[in-house]
């Protein structure tokens, strides 16, 4: 079976996940409440989308 | 090339995808909204056009096609009665498909899906939902006094005593 002939340095890996990184969502923000709310979907904190209450979101007590 | 659009398996054999999309589309006219995954959704909104498109031409066979693959005969009532009258004057798009959030346990995207013009009967339902909530509410904090005042009038000799005692 192959197997590795030398040791990979710290340099090689940290340089190959130089380009690993995850990007920020874009969000937008609610007009409603004006919270930021992931685009296309109900708001999570007010459950507005669209104008209209279209889903019931619990108070945190 | 008609590459990359089969469909959706959804992980089933075929007897039981179909099930599931029979359940899916009784349960969505019955209800006029239900909560599921994205690609569920997806799924059903073909058979849940058709079933409408059925409910419009309004016949007998149509009726009995409808009834063929509905799961439940008041389902089928409804689609003929209420849900197709409805859509007289619009050619498909009958559904919105609203994402909610995640599942918890898998990550899941979980969405709505509801018939076009049912805003009236889900905030009805809605409203009934908050009523027995309310209702729920009010009697637990009734019982809750009542075993209170119970557990007070238990104390209350035992209290007396332990001041007899004292003195
Ligand atoms: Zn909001």
């Amino acid at each position: 079976m192959p197997n590795p002939k030398r040791r990979h340095s710290q340099k090689r890996t940290s340089t190959r996940r130089a380009h690993d990184a995850l990007s920020k969502h874009s969000l937008s923000e609610c007009p409603n409440c004006h919270e930021k709310k992931m685009p296309h979907r109900a708001c999570a904190k007010c459950g507005y989308y669209k104008g209209r209450e279209v889903v019931e979101v619990e108070e945190a007590s | 090339m008609r590459h990359k659009v089969a469909g959706w398996k959804l992980g089933r054999n075929t007897a039981h995808r179909r099930s599931l999309l029979r359940n899916l589309v009784t349960s969505l006219i019955v209800e006029e909204r239900i909560e599921t995954t994205i690609p569920k959704a997806k799924a059903m909104r073909p058979h849940v056009e058709k079933m409408i498109t059925l409910g419009k031409r309004g016949d007998l066979a149509a009726r009995r096609l409808a009834a063929s693959y509905l799961m439940t005969d008041e389902s089928v009532v409804k689609l003929f009665d209420t849900i197709a009258p409805r859509f007289g004057d619009r050619n498909g798009g009958y559904l919105r498909i609203v994402r909610t959030a995640w599942q918890k346990g898998d990550g899941a995207e979980k969405a709505f899906v509801e018939l076009l013009g049912s805003e009236k009967v889900l905030d009805e339902k809605r409203e009934k939902r908050a009523e027995a909530r309310a209702k729920r509410v009010a009697e637990a904090k009734k019982a809750m006094e009542e075993a209170e005042a119970q557990a007070q009038t238990q104390a209350a000799p035992e209290a007396a005593e332990k001041q007899e005692e004292e003195k």
